[in-house]
């Protein structure tokens, strides 16, 4: 059976290493290029891979922020459509506002073709905080899992999933829709084909604000954040280190024996 | 400002309490000592009168016990419709999680219900509300401060030391739990190797990278982890080489570990590996190369070849333990 499945994608800084402005004191990503979260290219790929088990099935790609090449990232690498949830009212939204207004608009596409499942990567890489699959569903009242290693059988009714535990794996049986935050193990993503990137250039992606969620400003962006970036500041420098030196092998390993043992590190 | 009183939320996972657990209670009892507000926990299981009575027994001034069969196993939706049931009768204004798998979901799920902030991966809590976590692959530290009422964070792992037995034990009161009709059904479970140290709850790991040359390095470095009571970690070089599962590997795109002690044998140190593990007690490098970044940033550096250092460590180390 064909379903309709959402990918939830971020935009990201491409570098990490990010200064702070000295004015702010907040990181300053200005300037720095963006690109397709890393984590989501897996989340993109399994929506591609679902799509090709289950034909008839379409994948939307959904992004919140002003970064709309994201999109046409996702549609290259096999989503069918996507739409970008931006304006002023969104800047500054913490995991809980930016969760809020990707379930609005889940609920939006839901309204117009039935939402089976929606796919998130592991995390952001800038903020990595791994929780907006799991808030979205929240927000949604909908089922979920995160650490999603394998969609082992999906039709419209159901899906079972393994999850990836610190101990081992889960089986788990959800009903649909549901939200799946994914693992790197789920797949291997493959680059965008040519006429991927053909059919993505071209692509038009809705934009789609507050007032066409049906969103109070209020509960989005900074305003409907629950927290706020304070400040930030480069770790503390580690302390200089020290070189075990010796003639031998021996005697470096006789040292860095004495100096665990010393630490009580052993 | 989040509204007083702290609350530990506490899923025993096959039954047993993690040691995390007793993490979030040293945290809870610091942060409860320094606001001089009370410090609750809340625990989801099947059989939850055990571990509640442990929990109190560390310090903890009140323990809710949520006691229900689909509680046996974590489903996010069931586990986080109890926590936030307890939350609201303790009405404490902080929540702690901690950042495991299941956790990370807990508390992501406790924040919409709640409408609470949230903030993942803390490894410092101010007693002014604020409270620390990595930014940008722990390029960045951030201070991030609550704008809610209810504040839901997820600490990391091994950032507080394990709470012991208190002088004074607190209560245990159970709590009923309605799951409801729940669309969430947890199916099986399938474990990993057994008779490994788990990375992220590790006080030691010793870990190996491209460096080692070859699969057949990490005999070496399990050996010397055994000799160490130490977990096995691994570059993403050494697995996506296909030298060791990926369940091993420690960075960016494998688990962060914060261990007293970490051994890095022949690893480099490239950023995303180094944001894995940077925030470990002590980092020893193993390397021949003196000027790699991983021997630049070690507390304790030892240049030379791995297969020659590594038994040489283990016969000491068995010599001096007699």
């Amino acid at each position: 059976m064909p379903i309709h499945i959402v990918v939830c994608v971020k935009s990201v800084p491409s570098s990490a290493a990010i200064p702070v402005d000295p004015g702010t004191g907040l990181p300053k990503t200005a300037g720095v290029p963006a690109i397709l979260n890393p984590f989501d290219e897996y989340a993109v790929e399994e929506a591609a891979r679902l799509k090709e088990r289950l034909p008839g099935s379409t994948a939307t790609a959904l992004t919140v922020g002003a970064d709309v090449e994201v999109l046409r990232e996702a549609a290259a690498r096999g989503c069918d459509a996507g739409v970008q949830v931006a304006g002023p009212e969104f800047e500054g939204g913490d995991s809980l506002s930016s969760s809020a207004a990707l379930a609005a608009a889940i609920k939006k596409l839901h309204a117009d073709k039935p939402v089976h499942l929606v796919l998130f990567g592991k995390n952001a890489s800038d903020e990595a905080s791994g929780t907006v699959g799991s808030q979205t569903a929240a927000w949604l009242d909908w089922p979920g899992a995160a650490g999603v290693k394998k969609i082992e059988a999906a039709d419209g009714a159901s899906v079972t999933v393994h999850r990836m535990m610190e101990d081992g794996i889960d089986a788990l049986s959800l009903s649909l829709p549901a939200c799946l935050a994914t693992v790197k193990e789920i797949n291997e993503p493959r680059l965008p084909s040519l006429k991927g990137k053909m059919a993505a250039k071209k692509a038009v992606f809705p934009k789609w604000g507050a007032a066409e969620l049906g969103l109070d400003p209020a509960q989005v962006g900074a305003a409907g954040a629950g927290t706020r970036l304070a400040k930030a500041s480069p770790p503390p420098p580690r302390p200089a280190g020290v070189k075990v030196e010796g003639a031998t092998a021996a005697e470096k390993a006789a040292k860095l024996v004495d100096l665990l043992l010393e630490r009580k590190l052993i | 400002m989040a509204n007083p009183g702290i609350l530990i939320v506490v899923a025993p996972q096959r039954g047993v309490l993690p040691p995390a657990a007793f993490e979030l209670v040293t945290a809870g009892r610091r942060l409860a000592d320094a606001l001089k507000e009370p410090l609750s926990a809340v625990v989801l299981s099947d059989k939850a009168q055990g571990p509640a009575a442990e929990l109190a027994a560390r310090g903890v001034d009140k323990v809710y016990a949520v006691e229900h069969p689909l509680l046996a196993d974590f489903v996010e939706e069931l586990h986080a419709k109890a926590a936030a049931e307890a939350a609201r009768k303790s009405g404490t204004g902080k929540i702690l999680v901690s950042s495991s798998v299941a956790g990370r979901a807990l508390a992501a799920r406790l924040a919409v219900l709640l409408k609470a902030g949230l903030a993942a991966d803390v490894f410092e809590i101010r007693p002014d509300g604020r409270v620390l976590r990595p930014l940008f692959s722990g390029n960045l530290i951030a201070e991030v401060e609550f704008k809610t009422p209810v504040a839901v964070i997820s600490v990391a792992p091994m950032t507080f030391p394990r709470a012991e037995k208190a002088a004074k034990t607190g209560a245990v009161e159970p709590l009923a739990f309605d799951p409801g009709a729940p669309r969430s059904r947890f199916v099986s479970f399938k474990a990993e190797e057994s008779n490994e140290v788990d990375l992220g709850a590790a006080e030691r790991v010793v870990s190996g990278g491209r460096g080692l040359g070859g699969p057949e390095g990490f005999k070496l470095v399990f050996d010397l982890a055994h000799a160490l009571g130490a977990a096995v970690g691994a570059s993403r070089a050494a697995v996506d080489s296909g030298w060791i599962p990926y369940r091993h590997q420690v960075g960016l795109t494998g688990r962060s570990v914060r261990p007293k002690l970490y051994v890095a044998v022949g690893i480099s140190g490239q950023i995303q590996h180094l944001a894995g593990m940077s925030s470990s007690g002590t980092v020893v490098a193993i390397n021949p190369d003196k000027d790699c970044p991983m021997m630049q940033t070690a507390n304790v550096a030892v240049q030379g070849d791995y297969k020659e250092l590594i038994p040489l460590i283990i016969a000491d180390i068995k010599k001096r333990r007699g």
